[in-house]
């Protein structure tokens, strides 16, 4: 018998070809588009709601994400305790999310219940009722609950990282105890009544798919009026000026940091190259963040780094908790690490472990009809097609070391972020 | 239904195989036979911190992450008080060199004092990150020990106290490592496009000349029957009160498991369950509630716990919990009720399956229960759950002589 040679690692390929599931495209009766994506074998479907409702169009603090949260409680013909019971009792899923631009509002269930529940889901999307005493209901425990996270060094952090980072630019509107306790019932009204009309949103179907779930969808919104959608606000570029802002917290443990700054998104040719980088910085377990910070010093159970794109801006991020005592080592190896990508080549050993990284990585996002549909989404917001990953993946395989050094001295000169810690001072 | 084979090698590995076609992804799931029920009264935490040296290079290998990640692969792990479990997905074409790194960090670990120094003070930031720097993050460490007198269920994961963790030796750590870390105590299951005579072919080709062990046969202190409610007051500061009920339920493997994990769920799943609906909306006396059950292998505990409202005392919120389980009690539930939760246990089931890596882990875990099929019979099982079963356990679990309750109230 051959003796094993286990110093030697077994043969690997680079993922060569990744498969996009076709998009198919209707248009319901009353001229709404109609998006579906049929694949998987389970007897399952996804339906996907996206209103251009995000935190973009806040007037002001907390109305976009009050408004999504009390969509489901309570409407025109049920009560809160119907709707709940209408979709629990066929076993599906409501899931409500609000974005930095868009708010989604999803539908899980068996393909044999859809038409049961498709009555719920349409009077939660079109036809809450904003009973005061709901609102009332949820605007105390809510409160209760970001009281809670007030309590959370990485709560806190984040919140004043957003708030530092945007300014007065809604995206910068963080949720605080004087937003809750002034939140407005009629302000919650007049936002749904603005944006969540059909034709402001876009719908998309994923899974199990066939003609009988689009004619369902049709019956259920395609007489239904369109309505207008709300003219774009115009708002000011946040100001990205480097700063330092240091919040304390007695008694704490550990020292939340954020670092960071707006960058470009998706939109922009930079965009996909500042993904690489991002990887190798802080992107994943192998990162250098995560090697020099947790796995040589042990300063911190995680680190990470992300290059985040919403439609009118897009920003960088470095975030950890780490031991109080440790807060300011850690805070040198940081900035170290990101003046080492700035200033020197990536190794080739280095970049072509990432490159397959996150080849591999992103194979498995492709992976069946509701990531899919995820992947979709994240790009049809901002009118671009599948053919985005196509660069996405060119990009991987074709990035070079000097141009990743060169778009490091580009965005991430270490003398130009914003930097919030909160924790012992 | 998962189909799937099984086969087991000569030095006692066990290898579940299940083929996938409609998916470029592979998982691979490697399941230990211990957790922190197995760890000595004196060394807890050990199951958990041995999970993190897991990860610092095998005896061939100096680096577990980066050859996999060379390959796009991507793993994790987590240890439970019942098991250690680790998990791999990568590209269909690059799974050897999955055998390959989890094969040689079971023949043997590189036992380096870097990888335990570092990893002991990653742990302990893990402590103060989830258990001690965070709001309620000590629950566990408090309800634990109340609710189990003789089972080392009476300390969590993360083990009863830093020093534990800060003390561990590296003589400590190789013995635990060849205590239970053998083939013999583990089971390996493969989801994806692949076929069996390939996993056959690579199961011995590297897992084939790892030696059996000697594992010992567990034998842990049985709890003693809980005859008194018990109650523990803390005092922290938190911004809201908070209560947790701990009764005694059967372990994972009972035939009333079923029926006690859906009298959970009566009670608390969705907007629309009894508790939410009578004491959050109704009453207000709590801003959130729950109910589950932990489903531990040995006797386990079902949870009922909440936020209390602004100006609600304890006695208000723990008489509104009280007096809604009588009502149950004694009026028992409707049959919509029962589909209700039936029909999301079949959903949530139907959309687990969408995942490879959730289907090797339910058979690899299934299998550790005793028959890697249960993955097949499970929704069955709910569905046999009768009104009479889940009321019969209701009044017979659902008692104070029962159940530790923790006050866990603000400064």
């Amino acid at each position: 018998m051959n003796t094993l040679n286990r110093s030697l690692a077994p043969k690997f390929n680079q993922v060569e070809h990744i498969h996009f599931l076709p998009v198919g495209k209707k248009t319901l009766d009353n001229g709404i588009l109609l998006d579906s994506i049929h694949g998987g074998s389970q007897e399952i479907l996804k339906i996907d709601f996206v209103f251009r409702a995000g935190n973009w169009y806040n007037p002001k603090s907390l109305i976009a994400s009050s408004t999504s949260k009390l969509i489901k409680e309570g409407t025109k013909s049920y009560s809160a305790f119907e709707i709940a019971e209408g979709i629990d009792q066929y076993g599906a899923f409501l899931d409500i999310e609000n974005g930095f631009d868009t708010s989604t509002v999803t539908l899980y269930t068996l393909t044999r219940y859809l038409e049961d529940v498709l009555p719920y889901f349409k009077e939660v999307l079109l036809y809450p009722a904003f009973h005061e005493h709901e609102f009332e209901i949820f605007r105390t425990n809510a409160l209760e609950k970001f009281k809670i996270n007030q309590k959370k060094v990485s709560f806190v952090a984040r919140n004043a990282f957003s708030a530092e980072l945007f300014g007065n630019n809604p995206y910068g509107l963080v949720a605080s105890e004087t937003a809750y306790r002034e939140l407005q019932l009629e302000d919650l009204k007049s936002f749904h009544k603005q944006h969540y009309q059909l034709g402001n949103c876009k719908i998309l179907v994923s899974g199990n798919v066939n003609e009988t779930t689009l004619n369902l969808i049709n019956i259920h919104f395609g007489k239904e009026a369109t309505g207008n959608a709300p003219a774009q606000p115009d708002h000011q570029n946040p100001d990205n000026s480097p700063r330092q802002v240091h919040l304390e917290k007695e008694g704490a443990l550990q020292s939340a940091i954020r670092i960071g700054k707006i960058i470009p998104n998706k939109l922009h040719p930079d965009y996909l190259g500042l993904k690489v980088l991002n990887t190798i910085l802080g992107g994943y377990f192998g990162s250098r963040l995560m090697q020099n910070i947790r796995e040589d010093k042990g300063y911190t159970y995680g680190i990470s780094s992300g290059v985040i794109s919403m439609q009118h801006a897009g920003y960088f991020f470095i975030g950890t908790e780490v031991g109080s005592e440790v807060t300011q080592p850690a805070l040198t190896e940081i900035y170290r690490e990101v003046d080492k990508i700035c200033q020197e080549p990536v190794s080739q050993d280095e970049i072509d472990l990432v490159k397959n990284y996150m080849l591999g990585e992103f194979l498995g996002s492709c992976d069946g009809p509701f990531k899919m549909a995820s992947l979709f989404e994240s790009v049809d917001a901002y009118g671009l097609n599948f053919e985005f990953y196509n660069d996405y993946i060119n990009t991987i395989k074709k990035i070079s070391p000097n141009t990743i050094m060169e778009l490091g001295q580009k965005y991430l000169n270490k003398e130009s972020f914003l930097e919030v810690v909160v924790g012992k001072p | 239904m998962i189909h799937f084979e099984k086969f087991q090698l000569n030095n006692g590995l066990t290898v579940i195989v299940h083929r996938d076609q409609s998916t470029p992804i592979v998982a691979f799931n490697m399941l230990y036979n211990v957790g922190a029920r197995d760890e000595h009264q004196d060394q807890t935490g050990f199951a958990h911190l041995f999970e993190h040296l897991m990860f610092g290079g095998s005896v061939n290998i100096p680096n577990f992450d980066e050859p996999l990640q060379r390959v796009g692969g991507n793993n994790n792990a987590f240890t439970s008080n019942d098991m250690t479990n680790y998990y791999i997905t990568l590209p269909k074409d690059n799974l050897e060199t999955a055998f390959w790194l989890e094969s040689d960090r079971m023949l043997s670990l590189a036992f380096t004092d870097k990888s335990l120094e570092v990893q002991r003070s990653v742990v302990i930031e893990e402590f103060k990150q989830n258990y001690l720097n965070q709001p309620y993050g000590d629950v566990w460490l408090l309800l634990r020990p109340l609710a189990y007198r003789q089972h080392p269920y009476q300390w969590a994961t993360i083990g009863k106290e830093v020093s534990h963790i800060a003390n561990a030796t590296m003589d400590d750590v190789k013995s635990f490592f060849y205590k239970f870390y053998r083939p013999n105590n583990a089971i390996l299951s493969v989801a994806g496009d692949i076929d069996v005579d390939t996993i056959k072919t690579l199961a011995n080709k590297w897992f084939g000349d790892i030696p059996a062990g000697d594992v010992p046969t567990r034998n842990l202190p049985q709890e003693a029957p809980q005859t008194e409610a018990r109650r523990l007051n803390v005092e922290r500061e938190v911004p809201a009160n908070a209560i947790y009920k701990a009764y005694k339920m059967c372990k994972r493997t009972d035939p009333d498991y079923h029926a006690t994990d859906l009298l959970s769920d009566v009670l608390s799943l969705g907007k629309s369950s009894r508790l939410h609906t009578a004491l959050v909306k109704d009453r207000q006396l709590f801003s959130e509630i729950h109910a589950y059950v932990l489903g531990s292998f040995d006797e386990g505990l079902l949870i009922i716990s909440g936020t209390l409202a602004d100006g609600i005392s304890f006695e208000e919120a723990e008489a509104g919990i009280v007096s809604e389980i009588e009502k149950f009690q004694t009026q028992g539930l409707k049959e919509k009720e029962l589909m209700k939760v039936k029909n999301k246990i079949e959903s949530t089931n139907t959309f687990s399956e969408t995942s490879v890596l959730n289907k090797a882990m339910n058979l690899a875990i299934s299998e550790l229960m005793g028959d890697a099929g249960f993955v097949n019979t499970e929704v069955e099982k709910y569905q046999a759950v009768s009104e009479a079963d889940i009321l019969r356990l209701a009044n017979s679990l659902l008692r104070e002589n029962h159940c530790s309750t923790l006050i866990y109230a603000k400064k």
